[in-house]
């Protein structure tokens, strides 16, 4: 080892152990002070009863697997319906015009206005119409809220993808003949979706959480479930039941999400 | 009339109150006042207009005549809103009394006081004529089993329903009775659990088309739904409190005011 090397191997254990002490600190201090204050019984009797905790997480986890279904059969639905608008708003074709302003109108359009909303405009107002059983199921039409508000977003962002593909990959395409059709099927939308996986999948870390909002029609998810032992026990514990279960989803998902951000920061550099 | 009657209440009210003396003095949020939380909004009958400044509506007189009861003057009185979460929050309270239909139960007990009950709520089924019309709607459980269910997820209903009607389709729960009544309009639910008053309101007021199947025989229920107030655990207030109510219901005024307010339920079929 070369008297360099020595030194920072030095300087890193160095830092590590200062970290390490500071962080020891801070949750000590945590630890610590917080049962210390005055309300600190009261706080703890409501939000961490571990008797509720046992009691209420089995539940919570079966209301879960409906949050699980709701996020599985959206997702597709959501891409194929924010490629269909990523396609619609990047047409050059003059003929095809209309669908762009469709495009730049439905993007404004659903992703302006709140989720929360559009779940109660359409999973109440579609049905009110007078749509017999089953189809007025708010499953449905909360599914389309969900679609209509995420494809709107996943719209713009296949959109930035489709447009950071330099020119100069159209213009080789179209020496070798490609159609507009097949440039776009085979040189520009494999480059531009691999780019933009990690935004995606971000978007998806959100529509996670945001399919509680379903619940605000009537299907009893995890949330609503929480809700429900929240009013008949006065009692917090639930909702904190309700996310150690999302976080052992969301947490593994950002960390993928980042791993994929990384590779990508280095496949490029 | 209605004023006369209240006026003569409030006189009658007033009058045993010298009786009680204050017991709440010192025990109050701000001395000298007693301040009452409701719902927000608050809905009718409990007070009128989303007003209870105005001591219109069941709840709204309960809170005036209690305050009188207890020696405040109506000018002593001072309204605030809370939620069902911010009513159960551990932290301090900014409310003396919360008043919005709590149904008592052993476990909100545990976190919170109750005072003794000043209503004993039936539980009755709202539901459409049009699923009247579809037949098969009947003040029966056999019938009851087989409707789709839609209850509020703040309210004991959910277990009522679950336990004691065990439909065959699992409930739809919602955030508040505005939205069963936007599911009920959609045809996504058939019927919902309120308690009488409420549900005769929502039937006769709030929708075009609604109607109340039956209610369920409140001397009959394991678990009657009894309303009481809500004080912050351990509330010194409590007996002084309960002493007013107890009054209150030996002079018949608590009675006179449920009759002034809360309609006359003769036409509704019990659920057999």
């Amino acid at each position: 080892m070369t008297r360099r090397a020595a030194y920072e191997a030095r300087q890193r254990r160095r830092a590590n152990l200062i970290a390490g002490a500071s962080t020891l600190a801070v949750v000590v201090l945590i630890v610590l002070l917080v049962p210390r204050a005055p309300g600190w019984d009261a706080v703890r009797a409501s939000f961490f009863d571990a008797e509720i905790f046992v009691r209420t997480f089995p539940d919570l986890l079966r209301a879960f697997v409906l949050d699980v279904a709701i996020f599985a059969w959206s997702v597709p639905m959501i891409f194929a319906m924010g490629l269909a608008i990523a396609l619609a708003r990047g047409t050059h074709n003059p003929a095809l015009f209309p669908l762009r302003i469709f495009g730049a109108v439905y993007v404004d359009l659903f992703r302006g206005i709140p989720v929360v909303l559009l779940v109660y405009l359409v999973g109440f107002g579609i049905p009110g119409l007078g749509l017999p059983r089953p189809w007025n199921s708010p499953y449905i039409w909360g599914t389309v809220a969900l679609v209509l508000t995420y494809s709107a977003y996943v719209a713009e962002v296949l959109r930035s993808g489709i447009e950071s593909i330099h020119t100069s990959q159209r213009n080789a395409a179209i020496c070798l003949g490609l159609s507009e059709r097949d440039t776009m099927r085979y040189v520009i939308l494999p480059q531009a979706i691999r780019r933009v996986v990690p935004a995606n999948m971000n978007m998806l870390v959100a529509l996670q959480k945001d399919v509680a909002l379903l619940s605000f029609i009537g299907p009893v998810e995890i949330l609503r479930q929480a809700g429900i032992f929240k009013s008949l026990l006065a009692n917090f514990t639930p909702y904190v039941g309700a996310a150690v279960i999302f976080l052992m989803v969301t947490v593994p998902a950002t960390r993928y999400a980042d791993y994929l951000m990384n590779k990508d920061r280095n496949a490029r550099s | 009339m209605k004023t006369v009657i209240a006026t003569v209440a409030a006189t009658l009210i007033a009058g045993s109150a010298m009786a009680a003396g204050h017991c709440a003095a010192g025990k109050t949020l701000t001395d000298g006042t007693l301040t009452f939380a409701t719902g927000n909004p608050a809905y009718y009958p409990w007070v009128i207009d989303d007003a209870p400044e105005s001591g219109q509506g069941f709840e709204a007189a309960v809170a005036y005549a209690l305050a009188a009861e207890m020696g405040f003057a109506a000018e002593d009185v001072t309204w605030t809103r809370t939620s069902f979460d911010q009513a159960i929050q551990p932290g301090p309270k900014d409310f003396d009394l919360n008043l919005q239909q709590f149904s008592i139960t052993a476990e909100r007990d545990k976190v919170v006081d109750f005072s003794a009950p000043y209503y004993t709520a039936p539980q009755a089924v709202l539901t459409t004529q049009e699923v009247l019309a579809a037949g098969g709607a009947a003040p029966t459980m056999a019938a009851l089993k087989e409707m789709k269910w839609g209850v509020v997820a703040s309210t004991t209903a959910l277990p009522v329903v679950m336990e004691q009607v065990q439909p065959s389709q699992s409930p739809l729960v919602y955030d508040d009775n505005a939205n069963v009544i936007a599911a009920m309009q959609a045809g996504q639910i058939d019927a919902a659990l309120f308690d009488l008053p409420t549900a005769l309101f929502t039937a006769a007021v709030l929708m075009e088309n609604g109607a109340v199947l039956g209610q369920f025989d409140p001397a009959a229920a394991e678990n009657p739904d009894q309303f009481g107030m809500l004080m912050p655990e351990g509330s010194p207030l409590k007996a002084c409190v309960d002493e007013a109510l107890a009054a209150m219901t030996q002079s018949g005024a608590l009675a006179m005011i449920e009759a002034e307010w809360l309609q006359e339920a003769t036409g509704v079929p019990l659920i057999k």
